[in-house]
């Protein structure tokens, strides 16, 4: 029998910033060799946006690029 | 500090190390992002796939009695085995989970406090590999317990005779129509807005940073500075009835408030009615 392979969330980091008008939370951490990264909306508190990479940056950047492309799309009715 | 009304309800990430080994207890991942599992996994998880597996897949409703006993059985949880569930987003959907278990009355069935977030946050193990479950039998007690689902007719209730607390716990965006849905999520809605006479009281100021649910006095004084109080029943909503799920959790399980009903037609039914009564107050 094949025994599991145990991996374990490193060097978990979260943090807010700003992005195009919207407050979002930024999670990122290394499992396997890899950084994965986690982005969501403060006010929804939902998930936006996932990326990977061979780096916390890379994995970041590629987060954050969904991110926008998913606010982007997001309308915005005015008030009345 | 004053302990919750229901603890039994609710176990840590230690308790989950602790028992994880335990033959009648099952683990159930459930996430927003069902390729969430995937991404690695408490050992011995299995996951439920809440687009799929935890709703009639045919006419809009929650999973039927039959599809629930299949669900069961598959994951190897039998009337006796303790459910543990977890998930993303601080586990909306987990709590989804747990409503409609509780709607088909299964004994022992609880959450994960602080969901996948704190697990992850934690460092604790994780795996890829998907466990070989072996089937187990289960057996369907009796009628659902409709007692904690409210309906339209109900809602419209609560908003026109005030019979009823309405919580609707969407951001304040979605409350006052500035935005349809989350964003990254469909809007599924003609009109943005709130059901007349709601309460904005979003499902995330419940939790601490780490995803685990805030102290009961916290909660207590979060709920009560609304109005939403223990000697009127109350009616939680979102958009599609997995977040307000959350909030019921708390209000019945944390609070211990007796009656609280869970309106999983939520904005998507209500905002698309013809001449349904708006409001889109700001907060």
């Amino acid at each position: 029998m094949q025994s599991e392979r145990i991996l374990r969330a490193e060097d978990y980091r979260r943090r807010r910033e700003r992005l195009d008008g919207w407050d979002i939370g930024i999670a990122s951490y290394k499992l396997g060799g890899r950084y994965c990264c986690e982005v969501e909306t403060i006010g929804e508190g939902a998930r936006l946006a996932r990326g990977e990479g061979a780096t916390r940056d890379e994995a970041e950047a590629k987060a954050l690029n969904k991110a926008r492309e998913m606010l982007a799309r997001t309308r915005v009715y005015p008030a009345r | 500090m004053s302990p919750y009304a229901h603890p039994e309800l609710l176990v840590d990430t230690a308790w989950v190390v602790a028992h994880r080994g335990d033959p009648n207890v099952r683990l159930v991942e459930v996430d927003v992002d069902t390729d969430g599992y995937e991404q690695g996994h408490i050992p011995g998880a299995i996951a439920w796939n809440w687009t799929t597996q935890l709703c009639d897949t045919l006419q809009r409703d929650i999973v039927p009695p039959g599809d629930f006993r299949r669900l069961m059985e598959e994951a190897g949880i039998a009337n006796d085995t303790t459910v543990i569930l977890y998930g993303d987003n601080n586990n909306w959907f987990a709590a989804w989970a747990l409503w409609q278990m509780k709607i088909y009355d299964h004994g022992d069935v609880r959450l994960m406090n602080g969901g996948r977030r704190k697990w992850l946050e934690e460092g604790r193990e994780l795996t890829m590999d998907v466990p070989q479950i072996a089937r187990a039998s289960y057996t369907m007690h009796g009628e659902p317990d409709l007692s904690i689902r409210a309906f339209l007719d109900d809602a419209q209730a609560a908003s026109t005779q005030r019979n009823a607390a309405l919580v609707d716990v969407r951001s304040p965006d979605e409350f006052t129509g500035r935005i349809m849905a989350p964003p990254g999520l469909p809007e599924t809605c003609q009109r943005g807005g709130h059901v007349p006479g709601a309460r904005n009281i979003p499902w995330g100021k419940v939790c601490n940073e780490d995803g685990t649910f805030k102290s009961v006095d916290e909660l207590r004084a979060l709920y009560e500075g609304e109005g939403v109080t223990p000697d009127r029943p109350a009616i939680a909503y979102c958009r599609i009835g997995e977040r307000s799920s959350h909030t019921w959790f708390v209000l019945k399980y944390l609070l211990g408030y007796p009656d609280v009903r869970n309106y999983d037609g939520s904005w998507t039914e209500w905002g698309n009615l013809v001449r349904a009564p708006i409001e889109r107050a700001a907060v």
